[in-house]
């Protein structure tokens, strides 16, 4: 399945040097592993067709993704395996289709994150987007929908949204393939370590807690000097989440 | 890393556990919550100059409200089934022409001209090619009108609204809201229902979910509803009304599959999985426009050629299996002729008869083929003369001609009403079932998930049937 885009931008130069080749189910021998987090119905599905020429089916409806998918395309001659994460609403909490997504994203340790969120619901969408950003430092913002933003007269400003996030911010629609040749130059970019991101971390915690995650995390560091998410470990094992602690006996997190 | 380093660790966060007491998660949320409404407020505004028309929430107030939810929600239905029965008659019998009519004779012709033995001719283009033939010609149009539609219903943002108005429903009867959403699943497959239940946090609510999923109508039976119901209720009332007659009998067999769906959850909430209820948020999505050939594509590719695909994929080797018990003798009688005549007696119980069970047994492995079986059986028990011998299909242009194969093997309208019951509640499909034990990874469920239904169907077809017998 070889499908090459064909607007005017995906002609452009700018975004492909290349080319890019979408390329299906295909996804031996990969460069870099991306994954595909966000919000149930925020399009992630779209957007995944959009970059591997797959077609798998996309419903309008929370929880039509409950097993990941994977695909794969490849941009600049690098090969990208792309896998679709069950849509949650939280890291939190403990239901299995929540599970399978905050695995992926801990123990799968994806070159890039992508985040797909529904523009006209950024708010809400933010609250997952920081918990990811918590557990990984290569993530890239798909602003998805839009299209549907701009029906009801939200105006996104997309550089100081990616100011306070700390990640790139890529505004798309995925349904209308707009937006997506910027979104694999930009995935390209992070995960070649082109752009290096800062991501946000949660500020607005009570003080105990915040002074609670602080000890524990430069108490991890110190033990773990490697692992890139200490105070997301933290915070679970202040949960009290057993399996942090069984990763962190096996030594899967580092 | 040393064992001790990582035991400290644990120590040390559970001590600190300890000191910030209880708050810590809620604390930790409204911290989240707390930054993404600042960084939100940061970027984004939304011009007011221009009253916000919400199409959606006057939609959401219609379809979704106490006293329109329910009849739109069966009249979209309705009119999805009654596009489907009218417009499915003309290219299923253009294809019954070509496959059965055309083709069929040239192959027949080709194999005596190659010389081919009597037994792989009769085992492979009587039995394998005939199956296959009729399953594509009665089955494919339908199927390619009726799943794009649903898709398009799908995509518009529909079914999150009718998990909305069942929602209710399902918690009443002790079950999760959102097993609302695995049950539209299910009207797709109920293997993909059993998968969709993982989004069922508590593991009670969830083996209900599963347990219950095969009281939606799946693809596979669709086709056998509409089909039955065109044939047999569709000729009791006056020509105009038969379309709005075996629509109404449809629908009103995907509603007793509802009622069943609650019925049995509510059972076993009483009995073996008490619990109580958990509560979720489900998120209304905003509508959107469907890309219409888009959906129609993915849903011929996605759902149409696939399930079509597993029909032929089973229907060969069924056709294969009929032919061979149809001519494999023990004694004077087929293996075949000897299966039904033992079933006959229970299948006059339950107002059926011997043929549909053993249709039933050689169905395990998808539904899809229970009509093409029958007919075959029907047409060898009933010594109907179809030109080619035992265990062979007839050859058959029409639904009429399928109608009249029925009733000559003494069918009646209390069969066809049975086997549409029957139809919903008998076992899972072997994927199905398969799936079941995948997800639930105890025999133990996997069995209750199977052979529930068929007791039911049991009990409900006999009731039905003796009930009828008295008047």
């Amino acid at each position: 399945m070889v499908n090459k885009v064909n607007s005017a931008c995906d002609m452009c130069t700018h975004f492909n040097a290349k080319g890019l080749k979408k390329l299906g189910v295909n996804t031996n021998n990969y460069d870099f592993v991306v994954a595909l987090a966000g919000n149930p119905n925020t399009g992630k599905s779209t957007v995944f067709n959009a970059l591997t020429g797959l077609r798998q089916h996309t419903g309008n409806w929370p929880g039509k993704t409950v097993v990941r998918a994977e695909g794969a395309f490849e941009y600049n001659s690098k090969k990208f395996k792309l896998i679709d994460l069950p849509g949650t609403y939280s890291l939190l909490s403990t239901s299995q289709d929540e599970e399978v997504a905050r695995n992926f994203i801990l123990f799968g340790k994806p070159d890039v994150t992508v985040i797909v969120v529904d523009a006209s619901r950024l708010e809400r969408n933010l609250n997952l987007v920081l918990q990811i950003l918590e557990i990984t430092d290569k993530a890239v913002l798909c602003l998805n929908l839009m299209d549907e933003a701009k029906r009801n007269n939200i105006k996104i400003d997309i550089r100081t949204l990616a100011r306070d996030l700390g990640i790139p911010v890529v505004p798309t629609s995925a349904r209308y393939s707009q937006g997506i040749s910027d979104l694999i130059h930009t995935i390209n970019e992070v995960a070649n370590g082109e752009i290096i991101c800062k991501p946000h971390q949660i500020k607005n915690v009570p003080k105990n807690i915040e002074t609670a995650v602080r000890t524990l995390s430069t108490e991890i560091k110190k033990q773990f000097p490697t692992i890139p998410n200490s105070r997301w470990i933290a915070f679970r094992l202040l949960e009290g989440d057993t399996h942090i602690v069984d990763a962190l006996k096996t030594g899967e997190l580092v | 890393m040393s064992k001790n380093s990582i035991e400290n660790i644990i120590a040390l966060s559970s001590d600190l556990r300890w000191k910030i007491g209880d708050d810590f998660h809620d604390g930790l949320a409204e911290g989240i919550y707390a930054d993404a409404s600042e960084i939100a407020n940061g970027s984004i505004s939304i011009d007011n100059e221009t009253p916000r028309f919400r199409l959606d929430s006057k939609i959401d107030k219609i379809v979704t409200s106490k006293t329109w939810g329910f009849p739109i929600m069966f009249l979209i239905l309705g009119v999805i089934l009654w596009l489907t029965i009218i417009g499915a008659n003309y290219p299923s019998s253009m294809l019954a022409n070509l496959l059965l009519d055309n083709i069929h004779p040239v192959l027949k012709s080709f194999a005596t001209n190659i010389g081919m033995p009597w037994w792989l001719d009769g085992f492979l283009i009587d039995g394998v090619y005939l199956a296959v033939a009729w399953v594509i010609a009665v089955m494919l149009p339908p199927m390619a009108i009726f799943f794009p539609m649903f898709t398009l219903l799908e995509d518009f943002g529909y079914l999150p609204r009718v998990a909305f108005n069942l929602d209710y429903m399902f918690k009443k009867s002790g079950a999760h809201g959102k097993q609302a959403l695995t049950m539209s699943m299910g009207f797709g497959c109920n293997a993909a229902g059993v998968v969709a239940t993982r989004i069922i946090d508590s593991p009670r609510e969830r083996l209900i979910a599963i347990i219950t999923n095969n009281f939606s109508l799946c693809n596979g039976r669709w086709p056998t509803q509409i089909l039955i119901a065109t044939i047999f209720i569709g000729a009791v009332v006056p020509a105009s009304f038969s379309a709005f007659a075996s629509l109404s009998a449809v629908i009103g067999v995907a509603i007793l599959g509802l009622f069943f769906m609650f019925f049995t959850s509510w059972a076993l909430t009483k009995t073996v999985l008490k619990g109580e209820v958990s509560t979720f948020n489900l998120e209304l999505p905003p509508y959107r426009p469907p890309r219409f050939w888009k959906t129609v594509y993915t849903s011929l590719i996605d759902r149409t050629i696939i399930v079509l695909w597993r029909a032929i994929l089973f229907a060969a080797p069924a056709g294969a299996v009929i032919w061979l018990i149809s001519n494999i003798y023990i004694g004077n009688e087929s293996v075949a002729t000897w299966t039904i005549n033992s079933l006959d007696g229970f299948g006059f119980l339950l107002g059926m008869n011997g043929v549909i069970l053993l249709a039933y047994i050689v169905a395990i492995p998808a539904n899809e083929i229970v009509i093409p079986t029958i007919l075959m059986l029907t047409v060898m028990a009933s010594g109907i003369v179809g030109g080619a011998g035992a265990g062979v299909m007839f050859e058959l242009d029409s639904v009429t001609a399928t109608g009249d194969i029925l009733r000559a093997g003494g069918w009646t309208l209390l069969t066809a009403i049975n086997l549409m019951l029957f139809s919903l509640l008998h076992n899972p499909c072997s994927t199905t079932i398969y799936t079941i034990y995948k997800e639930t990874k105890s025999a133990k469920w996997t069995t209750v998930a199977s052979i529930l239904p068929v007791i039911m169907g049991f009990v409900i077809t006999f009731l039905v049937t003796q009930i009828w017998r008295l008047f």
